[in-house]
């Protein structure tokens, strides 16, 4: 088996595996965990499609490289603005449930409005 | 090659972006006049780059650094392109004209938390669903994609409540499980053919495993970033909660950004590889969503969530055009009359929705409530909002004459040409279910209450004629009939078939909203068990769908749900390749 195919296989493993945390953790902050290995499944298949499409005297075709690094950045930023909702969200309910329909505390309402936290900054 | 007029392309992503820069440093209530000079020089641009257009009669090319693809990336804009940026350049300003009012710094306060962030979001909205028009990569468009979905996510929880802010991690959790999927997607599809150009692509495409692993990973990704059901579990919520002129956004503008990139993926780069069939599951999502969406949209108590699920099924019409899109041997998608009905109709549902959710803010901030059982008197007290509301129900319904009317026109004509009866039966029956919220709304809101409403603030003028002017642009696109679209569709409005068609949609309506209202327009006071069995036989339809509707809005069967459409459109995919 070629490099180039393991680390395919790998790819695809870890793709499945983090989608696999998507669709049954309930707890939002293991939901973003669980994209991220998605991610990073996502990334080392971009390596690898780097590796095998070297040309003569490269290490890797630099154009997957370069989407690969741009890639991180947006599910960095994406994974930041998830985590400061929930952090948001948690302040202001003292929960982070997600199911909408089914409100986590029933008196989630009333304790919203008299005792509302510091604005933050970074939310917006 | 780079064309004249191509730095313009660069212009119209950047523009909204150096308004964001601009207004985040200067602060305060400069972001709002800086949002304003953003739209006038970007309505400028958006012109100009339609004036190129228009006179070389080709895409307009930009390369970026001079850099052709493979190795480079280029941005394009063709005619689908040049529409889209006009249409979000005014829609664009329309929502910020009636934003102004709501989203104003308080005089006395030198920075406000919600209007600044709300200036630099609807820049930031706007600058990204450009660079989704103009982009002519695929790499580029999940940037711009993602762009959209962060500028999107906190106009939800703008107020910063906690059922908003929920609101806004589902819509957030459930659009990055779609991104990753288009990546994924997008992924495969280099290590296929080694370029993610569009044009390059294009041009290479075979309907190889991983090619149609990739279309089906892509599409379904999209399909959960606009909504489409039953992958809507984002949807009513996020739109339901934002301010009404952040929901105008969401709901007329961020869910456009990701049907538009299917429409690209579908006709520019895999034209051949999609089969009918998928292109039939993809639009039987569509009628799903109608009835599904029309149906609970009629059993809301509040007029905001009817505005949201309307959205669901509005969203649906947009995927009706793609089966009759192909040409005539059912092989490939075409650029034609079913295309540019399409394209009608997102625009007149970009003008008439947003009208539609400002109509609904302003009741909510005139009344302190949005119960739709109890809008009576609204008419008299807010005749220009509630006509407002009327207008862009006409104009959703596609009765004469409205662009959406053009719009069905031409699927219409599609479907009798390619002979797919049942098209023709869900665009005439998808006017019905239209019908029925507006017509439950309108009844609810026309009737005179007892005594004088008094109304809790008085609203904008301003904000009121901005929403008209929107929901009466979606009427004016009928004029498309003096160019774009053949003249000939819209013979005689006021003959009786046609006559006779729109009787028959508003009746239809009316009888759906009275078997499905809450509460009984007939008989307010009657409780539902005293009611006729017809009646009752409705309202225990529409009390089924709506319990389906929060079952499919659970997390794990909408994610799965997702999954399986994946695996749908995979597999009819493959059979249609190997068929061949």
């Amino acid at each position: 088996m070629s490099g180039g195919t393991l680390f395919g296989l790998c790819a695809a493993l870890l793709v499945g595996v983090g989608l696999y945390g998507m669709v049954a953790n309930a707890h939002p902050l293991r939901k973003i965990l669980a994209f991220n290995i998605v991610g990073s499944g996502v990334f080392l298949m971009l390596g690898a499609i780097a590796r095998r499409g070297a040309a003569a005297g490269l290490g890797g075709d630099p154009v997957p490289q370069a989407l690969l690094i741009t890639g991180i950045v947006v599910a960095f930023s994406a994974t930041a603005l998830a985590v400061a909702v929930l952090l948001r969200l948690f302040d202001v309910t003292g929960s982070v449930t997600l199911s909408a329909d089914v409100p986590a505390k029933p008196d989630a309402d009333a304790a919203e409005a008299p005792a509302k936290p510091p604005q933050s900054p970074g939310l917006g | 090659m780079t064309t004249p007029g191509g730095l313009l392309l660069a212009l119209a992503v950047l523009v909204p972006f150096i308004g964001v820069l601009v207004g985040l440093v200067l602060g305060g209530r400069n972001a709002q006049r800086v949002a304003f000079l953003t739209m006038a020089i970007g309505f400028g641009v958006a012109v100009a780059v339609a004036d190129h257009f228009l006179r070389s009669g080709a895409p307009v090319v930009y390369l970026l650094g001079g850099w052709a693809p493979p190795l480079g990336v280029a941005l394009r804009a063709d005619a689908l392109a040049v529409v889209m940026l006009l249409v979000v350049a005014v829609v664009i300003f329309g929502i910020g004209v009636y934003a102004c009012a709501d989203f104003g710094t308080p005089s006395g306060a030198r920075e406000a938390r919600a209007p600044f962030a709300y200036w630099l979001l609807l820049m930031a909205v706007w600058g990204s669903l450009n660079l989704v028009f103009v982009s002519g990569d695929l790499f580029t468009l999940y940037v711009a994609l993602e762009l959209l979905t962060f500028a999107g996510v906190p106009l939800v929880s703008l107020e910063g409540r906690g059922e908003t802010l929920r609101a806004a991690l589902r819509y957030l959790l459930f659009a990055l499980l779609g991104s990753v999927l288009y990546l994924l997607g997008a992924v495969l599809l280099y290590g296929a053919y080694g370029t993610l150009d569009i044009a390059l692509l294009a041009a290479h495409i075979r309907p190889d495993p991983a090619t149609l692993a990739a279309a089906a990973l892509m599409t379904t990704g999209l399909l959960a970033k606009t909504a489409l059901f039953p992958l809507h579990i984002w949807l009513p919520p996020a739109h339901a909660g934002a301010p009404a002129a952040a929901s105008a956004v969401l709901s007329a503008l961020v869910v456009k950004g990701s049907w538009f990139l299917v429409v690209r993926l579908w006709f520019d780069v895999m034209p051949g590889v999609i089969t009918l069939s998928a292109a039939q599951l993809l639009a039987g999502m569509g009628a799903a969503a109608i009835v599904f969406g029309s149906i609970v949209a009629v059993r809301q108590e509040r007029l905001k969530l009817l505005v949201a699920y309307s959205t669901l099924a509005q969203i649906g019409y947009l995927f009706l055009m793609f089966p009759l899109a192909f040409d005539a041997g059912g092989t490939a998608l075409v650029h034609g009359g079913a295309l540019t009905g399409g394209l009608l109709q997102a625009i007149s549902h970009a003008t008439a929705k947003a009208g539609m959710f400002m109509a609904a803010g302003l009741i909510y901030a005139a009344l302190g409530h949005d119960r739709i059982a109890d809008l009576a008197g609204v008419a008299r007290a807010m005749p220009v909002t509630v006509l407002t509301f009327a207008v862009a129900g006409v104009a959703l319904m596609g009765v004469v004459p409205s662009g959406a009317y053009l719009a069905k026109k031409l699927l219409l004509y599609a479907a009798d040409d390619s002979g797919q009866w049942w098209w023709t039966i869900v665009l005439q029956g998808g006017a019905v279910f239209t019908a029925g919220y507006v017509v439950l709304v309108l009844a609810n809101a026309l009737r005179g209450a007892g005594v004088p409403i008094t109304l809790v603030v008085r609203v904008s003028r301003r904000s009121e004629f901005a929403a008209l002017a929107l929901a009466v642009c979606s009427l004016l696109l009928a004029l498309a009939a003096l160019g774009p679209v053949p003249g000939d569709l819209v013979s005689n409005p006021l003959a009786p078939a046609e006559l006779g068609s729109t009787l028959l949609t508003f009746a239809g309506g009316a009888l759906l909203a009275l078997g499905l209202a809450r509460r009984s327009l007939l008989a307010p006071a009657r409780a539902d068990a005293d009611a006729g069995p017809v009646r009752r036989g409705m309202v225990a339809v529409g009390t089924a769908i709506a319990n389906a509707d929060v079952l499919v809005r659970r997390w794990p069967s909408a994610s799965v749900a997702m999954l399986a459409v994946t695996a749908l459109f995979g597999w009819l995919l493959a059979a249609g390749a190997m068929s061949n």
